[in-house]
């Protein structure tokens, strides 16, 4: 990590905007994309995020971060959201709002978690759960840049619990079906369906050993999930002797706690 | 926007009373304490911890571990804010006031000067003015709850300056250099908001 441009004295701030749900996406049972209408959307790079704002009849308000699944390429807008069970947001995200709705929204926010193919490659990505949201982004802004991909060979490396909960299935299966410079591996850590070939266990140093770039590759990488898979990714990368400042990551969720 | 706007179905869960009043605008309260890192947790062995003040006029005061915690400490009960909208109230840390360190340090000759910017293991910085650093409002903690600060949490020892978005409370710090001029740290170039008051929802840049 290290500090790069400073900051301009007289900015102008995110404004607030309203955005129109133009189709909704079950993606698993929990996990929902709102396709967005944006008017005026000055457009994001891969791997940043926005801030939902609901507000109650009575002016009662709530504020939540989403990370942007879809490409800058892109002509709408997709925030790909999981449902909390014990949630405040994310229930009426996925459950209450509709096709033809408004959101209110602020963004693009988020300068360092981001990828642009100017970066070039390689790519590591390794993601858990819905931390494949703003990966995806970026694999789709790669897979948008289809003439020089294979100078970013790109690995991705994505946990879930079941088959059922893994987001973007098709999505992921027709971006490694057109390119051979991007190769998947998936992990279920608590069940797999008959004939299961990939992994079944929680991701770990053996197992990044084996699908990651070697440090000497020196791949651009990042790690999104709940905060104790970010931790152990992490960690065991840098013990494998990536460094440090090529590892970006990103949390949510409480610590400790899986859900 | 004219008229404001309404989500059409959204009820939400309204605080109670007391806890409404202790959270800042858009912020919502949390029993966990979630973890947010641009990078890997640093592993520094604290026999090669040491903290260091830097002054403006080039000198400086260094302790190791033996001795910063030989300083006297002083208990802590606040509530803290992160920008990616959680607050958790009541939370108890130890630490060392930085006021303890200024005195401590003057006597090295360490002169403070209007800004400070911090700097962490593994690279993080983050810029504050020096007023919001002393007078009782800023120390460096080593204790959580109780317990000595986790690594993922910061520890050995993180900045605590409660009053303002909790990534002015750098993780794993290390030093504090006193500048004549302002500078922007990690997430101060990276479209945060420069001082990040979350009374005045200061979170990015250009807010407020």
């Amino acid at each position: 990590m290290s500090t790069r441009t400073s900051v301009a004295s007289h900015v102008t701030p995110i404004a607030w905007r309203l955005a129109t749900v133009s189709d909704v996406v079950q993606e698993t049972s929990s996990v929902r994309t709102l396709v967005l209408d944006v008017p005026g959307w000055p457009g994001h790079r891969a791997g940043q995020h926005v801030d939902v704002r609901v507000t109650a009849e009575d002016g009662y308000q709530a504020q939540r971060s989403y990370s942007i699944a879809s490409a800058p390429e892109d002509t709408r807008l997709e925030l790909t959201i999981e449902r909390l069970d014990d949630g405040e947001v994310s229930p009426y995200l996925t459950e209450v709002l509709r096709v033809g709705d408004r959101l209110e929204f602020r963004g693009p926010i988020g300068g360092y978690f981001v990828w642009e193919v100017t970066l070039g490659g390689p790519l590591l990505l390794v993601g858990g759960g819905s931390g494949m949201v703003p990966l995806m982004a970026i694999l789709r802004h790669r897979a948008a840049a289809s003439r020089a991909l294979h100078k970013m060979p790109a690995r991705l490396l994505y946990s879930s619990r079941r088959w059922e909960d893994v987001i973007y299935r098709d999505s992921l299966a027709r971006l490694a079906q057109d390119d051979k410079t991007l190769e998947i591996a998936f992990t279920l850590t608590r069940e797999q369906p008959d004939g299961w070939t990939g992994f079944r266990r929680r991701i770990d140093r053996m197992m990044l050993a084996e699908v990651a770039w070697p440090p000497s590759e020196r791949p651009h990488v990042f790690v999104c999930g709940p905060t104790p898979l970010v931790e152990s990714v992490a960690s065991a990368l840098v013990e494998l002797g990536h460094d440090p400042a090529h590892v970006k990551t990103e949390r949510f969720g409480p610590t400790g706690v899986s859900r | 926007m004219a008229e404001p706007f309404i989500s059409r179905g959204f009820r939400g869960r309204r605080q109670i009373g007391s806890v409404k009043d202790r959270l800042p605008p858009g912020q919502y309260e949390t029993q966990d304490f979630p973890v947010l890192s641009a990078g890997p947790t640093p592993h520094t062995p604290l026999a090669s911890w040491h903290f260091t003040l830097r002054g403006s006029n080039g000198s400086m005061a260094r302790w190791s571990w033996p001795e910063f915690e030989a300083l006297p400490h002083e208990s802590v009960k606040t509530d803290i804010h992160c920008v990616t909208k959680w607050s958790k109230l009541d939370t108890v840390w130890e630490g060392v006031p930085i006021d303890t360190l200024l005195s401590e340090a003057a006597r090295h000759g360490v002169e403070p000067a209007p800004y400070v910017l911090a700097a962490s293991d593994g690279g993080y910085t983050t810029n504050l003015p020096l007023a919001d650093v002393t007078g009782g409002k800023a120390w460096v903690a080593v204790i959580y709850a109780g317990a000595p600060l986790e690594r993922e949490h910061g520890g050995p020892a993180r900045l605590l300056v409660p009053h303002l978005y909790f990534w002015k409370s750098a993780k794993w710090v290390r030093e504090l250099a006193f500048l004549q001029h302002d500078k922007p740290g990690f997430w101060e170039s990276f479209g945060y908001h420069n001082y990040g008051d979350p009374w005045r929802e200061q979170r990015y840049s250009g807010d407020e």
